[in-house]
Parts: C-alpha cells; sequence; structure tokens
C-alpha cells in the first residue's frame, strides 16, 4: 500500500517540476500561425526550428548575448585572480579576516539589494561607469567575491599542507612549490569558481537593469525581457527559444558540478 | 568541515610567539589586499552609505543637493498606505512561499531518500529550476499563464475545472497566489537538496531501533527525523524567509508588480521610488526598514527554536 502512494506522490513532483519545462520547449517549437490560433496544444502541430533562427535575428539577442559574455568571462577571471591569494591565506593562516569575510557572505544576505544599489549607483556615475560593460563588471565581480572566495578556501584546504612542506624540504622554493604541488590539485577548484562567478554573472538581471539603461549596451536577461514589452502571441515562439538558448550555459555548468553540489557544499555550508 | 579546521588550528597555535609571526601578518594583509579592496569600496563603503542615505533626502539628480533631515522619512514611511500595502503583500508572500516550499520540499526530500524507481532522474529534474536564469524562469511561467496561448488555462478546462479563460498574472485576486507558486518552484531545489542532505546524516541506528521498539513510520518521522532535523529546518527556512522577502527579479519579470499594486514586494516597490521617481532617500529607508523586520522575523524564530530544543 505504501509503495503505490510513494510513487504517485513523486508523479506529482514530477508533473508539477516538468510542466512549465515541456510548454517552454512546446512553444519553441511552434509557428507563429500554430501561437495565434488561440487553441493550444501541448505537442506541436507541425514542429518547426524557425523561431531558432528567428531569436537570433530579431531583437539584438546575438549583440546582447556577445556582451553578457564579455562581463561574464571577464568578471569571472577578476573574481578567481583577485580571490586566489585571499583564499589561500585564509585556508593556510588562521586570522580575524576568515571570520570577517565568512560574517560578510552571511551579512551580505540578509541586506536587501536597495540598500547597496543606490549608493553603488551613485559611485558608478561618479567613475562615469554607469551604462558601460566594465561598470557591470566591476558590480558582478565584487559580489560574486565573497561566495567565490569561500568555494576557493575549502579547495586550498583539501590540498594537504603536507606536500607543500615536503616539496620545501626537498629543496623548492616557495613559489616553485606553489607552481608544481599546488597549482594542479587546485585547477578543479579554480574551473569550479570560475564557472560558478560566469554563471552568476551570465544570469544576472537586477543590477544590469540597473547600471545598464541604454539598451544599446544591455545584455541577455534585459533584452529577454525587453522582448515581452511588445508583446503579440505571434512572438512567443522566438521568445521561447531564445530563453532556451539562454539558459544552455547554466544547465552544462549545473550538469558538470551536480554532484559535488549535492554532496559537499551546500551541506558543508549549511552546517558551517 | 569541522575536521580540517581541527587539523590546521594546531600548526598555527604552535606559531604563535614566534618572531615569524609580524612576517607571517604581513604576508596575510599582502595576499587579502586584491580581495578587500574591491569589497571595501563596491559593497562595504556603499552598504553604509546607503544606511546613512535612509536620515537623508536624497533625490537622484547628479547634481542635487543632500542633507540630513533625522527621521522624518521613517515618519512618511509609517503614515505611507502604499509602504503598508506593499509590505503587506510582501509578507503574505515570503511567508506562504517559505512555509509551502518546506513542506513540498520536505515531501520530495522524503521521497528522494526512499528507495525508489525513477529517483535518480526525479533528482535531476528537481534541480532544473535551480540552474535556470530567474528571468527565464519569469518569461517561462508568463507562457503558462498566458490567458489564451498558455497551458494552464487549457489544461484545466479540459479537465472541466474552468470553464472560461483566467487571465491569472492580471486578475487582482488570483496575480499573488500565481506568483507564489512560481516563488514555490523556483526555490524548491536548494530547500530540497539541504533538507536531503540533512536526511541522510540522521543516523541509521536510530529508525532500527524505532522499528524494534514498534513504533510506526509517521510516529518515527515525528520523533526521530523531525527533531534531527531540526538545525537544518531552522537555516534553511530562515535563508529563505530572507531570500524571499527580498525577492525582485522573478516579480518583476512576472508582474512588474502589478495588478494595481497587487504583487508590488518591498523590493519593487523600492525599486520604483528610487529609479523611476528618483527619491534615493526614501528607498534607503524602506531597505532599512525591511532589514529591521527581517532581524526582528529571524530574531524571534530562532530564539523560539532554540528555547524549545533546551
Amino acid at each position: 500500500m505504501r509503495r503505490p502512494l510513494q510513487y504517485l506522490a513523486l508523479l506529482g513532483y514530477m508533473v508539477f517540476l516538468a510542466f512549465p519545462l515541456l510548454w517552454l520547449l512546446s512553444t519553441a517549437l511552434k509557428t507563429s500561425q500554430e501561437m495565434a490560433s488561440l487553441t493550444p496544444t501541448w505537442i506541436p502541430r507541425h514542429p518547426v526550428l524557425t523561431n531558432f533562427a528567428d531569436a537570433f535575428t530579431e531583437q539584438d539577442i546575438v549583440g546582447s548575448a556577445l556582451r553578457s559574455l564579455v562581463v561574464a568571462v571577464a568578471s569571472s577571471v577578476l573574481t578567481v585572480v583577485l580571490a586566489l591569494p585571499a583564499a589561500y591565506s585564509m585556508a593556510r593562516h588562521r586570522s580575524l579576516v576568515n571570520k570577517i569575510a565568512i560574517g560578510w557572505v552571511l551579512v551580505s544576505q540578509v541586506f536587501p539589494f536597495i540598500l547597496i544599489i543606490i549608493p553603488l549607483f551613485m559611485v558608478l556615475r561618479s567613475l562615469d561607469l554607469v551604462n558601460t560593460l566594465p561598470g557591470l563588471t566591476v558590480v558582478h565581480v565584487t559580489f560574486t567575491l565573497p561566495f567565490a572566495l569561500w568555494m576557493l578556501q575549502g579547495y586550498v584546504r583539501s590540498v594537504p599542507r603536507e606536500l607543500e612542506e615536503a616539496a620545501a624540504v626537498d629543496g623548492a622554493g616557495r613559489i616553485r612549490a606553489l607552481v608544481k604541488i599546488v597549482a594542479p590539485l587546485l585547477a578543479p577548484g579554480v574551473v569550479a569558481t570560475l564557472l560558478f562567478a560566469f554563471i552568476s554573472s551570465w544570469n544576472e538581471f537586477l543590477f544590469a537593469l540597473v547600471v545598464l539603461k541604454d539598451p544599446d549596451v544591455a545584455t541577455l536577461p534585459l533584452t529577454l525581457v525587453k522582448f515581452t514589452g511588445a508583446e503579440g502571441v505571434v512572438r512567443l515562439g522566438p521568445l521561447a527559444a531564445a530563453s532556451l538558448l539562454a539558459t544552455i550555459p547554466s544547465l552544462a555548468f549545473f550538469a558538470i558540478i551536480q554532484r559535488r553540489l549535492r554532496s559537499g557544499l551546500l551541506a558543508g555550508a549549511v552546517k558551517g | 568541515m569541522t575536521l580540517t579546521a581541527e587539523r590546521t588550528r594546531g600548526p598555527a597555535a604552535g606559531r604563535r610567539g614566534r618572531p615569524g609571526r609580524s612576517r607571517q601578518g604581513r604576508e596575510t594583509l599582502l595576499l587579502m589586499l586584491p580581495a578587500l579592496i574591491p569589497v571595501l569600496i563596491f559593497s562595504v563603503g556603499p552598504l553604509l552609505y546607503g544606511i546613512y542615505l535612509a536620515f537623508t533626502d536624497a533625490r537622484s539628480g547628479r547634481n542635487s543637493v543632500t542633507s540630513f533631515v533625522g527621521l522624518s522619512n521613517f515618519g512618511d514611511l509609517l503614515t505611507d498606505g502604499d509602504f503598508w500595502a506593499s509590505f503587506r503583500i510582501g509578507l503574505i508572500w515570503a511567508v506562504s512561499v517559505t512555509v509551502l516550499q518546506f513542506v513540498a520540499a520536505l515531501g520530495l526530500a522524503l521521497l528522494l531518500n526512499e528507495n525508489l524507481r525513477f529517483r535518480a532522474f526525479t533528482r535531476v529534474l528537481a534541480m532544473v529550476p535551480w540552474a535556470m536564469p530567474p528571468v527565464v524562469i519569469g518569461l517561462m511561467w508568463r507562457l503558462v499563464y498566458h490567458p489564451n496561448a498558455g497551458i494552464l488555462n487549457s489544461t484545466l478546462q479540459g479537465v472541466g475545472l474552468l470553464d472560461h479563460n483566467v487571465d491569472w498574472l492580471n486578475d487582482f485576486s488570483i496575480a499573488l497566489p500565481a506568483v507564489i507558486v512560481v516563488g514555490i518552484w523556483t526555490g524548491m531545489p536548494q530547500t530540497t537538496v539541504v533538507l536531503l542532505a540533512g536526511l541522510q546524516g540522521v543516523p541509521r541506528e536510530l529508525h532500527e531501533a524505532g522499528h524494534v521498539d514498534g513504533a510506526t513510520t509517521w510516529r518515527r518521522f515525528w520523533s526521530i527525523t523531525l527533531p534531527q532535523l531540526r538545525p537544518v529546518i531552522v537555516t534553511i527556512t530562515s535563508l529563505d524567509f530572507v531570500w524571499n522577502i527580498n525577492q525582485f527579479g522573478l516579480v518583476y519579470v512576472l508582474t512588474q508588480g502589478g495588478p494595481g499594486g497587487q504583487t508590488r514586494l518591498p523590493m519593487l516597490f523600492a525599486y520604483e521610488e528610487a529609479f523611476r521617481y528618483g527619491f534615493f532617500g526614501y528607498a534607503a529607508t524602506l531597505g532599512v526598514a525591511i532589514v529591521i523586520v527581517v532581524l526582528a522575523v529571524l530574531g524571534i524564530y530562532i530564539g523560539r527554536q532554540m528555547r524549545e530544543v533546551s
């Protein structure tokens, strides 16, 4: 008796989780005539891929995707470059800064964005960085840094200190030990952090909305939202297609780090 | 995590008092500096300045003069009907999403913890909302809720639950519940993953002992699983509450706060005050007010949980 009920509940969850996704896919495959027919069906009557082509030509999807890419690459690389020395220091030396850094990660969760975004907007305005991609990059770096720092120092910790010391005993210099011994072991962690920072930036909407007022510099999330402004049912197909394309990077990221997220990172984060 | 902390503590404590210490301090500072400077300039500094702005009449203009006005913004806030409406909606949203999402996620986590078929598949499926950009989630649900071209109306009419098309996101009484459902869908992965990790940490022996003593499944859940999960539950529901009350992007994409302000969460209200009307000071006041509410709610909630434990 118990098993069937459990399977029924599981089925319920699967339906709830999957149906919006299937509908997005279905919409992306429909012709504009079918969208306009106003009798929606799950299975497209004449599935087409033209919406994906249209997504590239309508609006400035390609341009804004490129801008998103530039910001995401720049901010993820910068984040890791800035965070790596600090993460190393946090993991290897016990200091007050560790506690402050973790405290800041928590505090930054509690404070609503509005308290930071207004002064930040004023700072960027005085530096003439409003409506520029470097301006948005700076914002993304600052807001990914604390968590990236936390991730990275966990990875540094997992590299045994003894390895470094052994290398030093064998006569390798400090820098040499770091480059030859620590760096290769740290590489997967660095890649994971890079990906995390990349996705945070790629998906980010709110700061982009405030910093990039000019449509000519809009990033992908901004352009997608604008897509719906001049609605009209016939345009929903390309919108769905573009949304699917915009999701690919983050889906790929999650596919890669799925295992890690499930086991370590979050469990550790919650238990402290 | 605790293990590694113990291990690194050893040598560091041993080094204390040696002449190398000041050199190490300098090195720490040097290594921390590249990360510290941007965080100080672009987030700690602005945060402090933002709190200060709450006590000023700052406007958005580049050359507008700002003066200190003390608590008058807070006075305005308390008599502002729009604020109270938005605050009420924010609380309804945050509490319902947090509670319903917790119940749904706990159910899912319990199922995923059983040895069921399709478990791996559901697990991956349950992660998908987490992987999606919030903007895409908002757009996707707009397609689902679309009054004419959406699947929800035609499905509900197909099974005879509805007899006319409902404009889910533009109906005064339905918009907020409709948005809450999206909130639950969006936040379920994190909560489920955390609860599942917690469930897997409940010692198997406890359940076996309960089994031997003849406790029913239900009883074992109430007196073994739940108490064991308590710290995890308190942590994740607190975080969910904070995230939800500060929610912006998802609802902005879904409804922009409409219809008639029915889904205007506090942060949407603050955003409009700041970047549509240019009242920087007033919007900052709103932010401070929300911080106070959040800290009070969390203080009461966590305090009570701790007392019940002891």
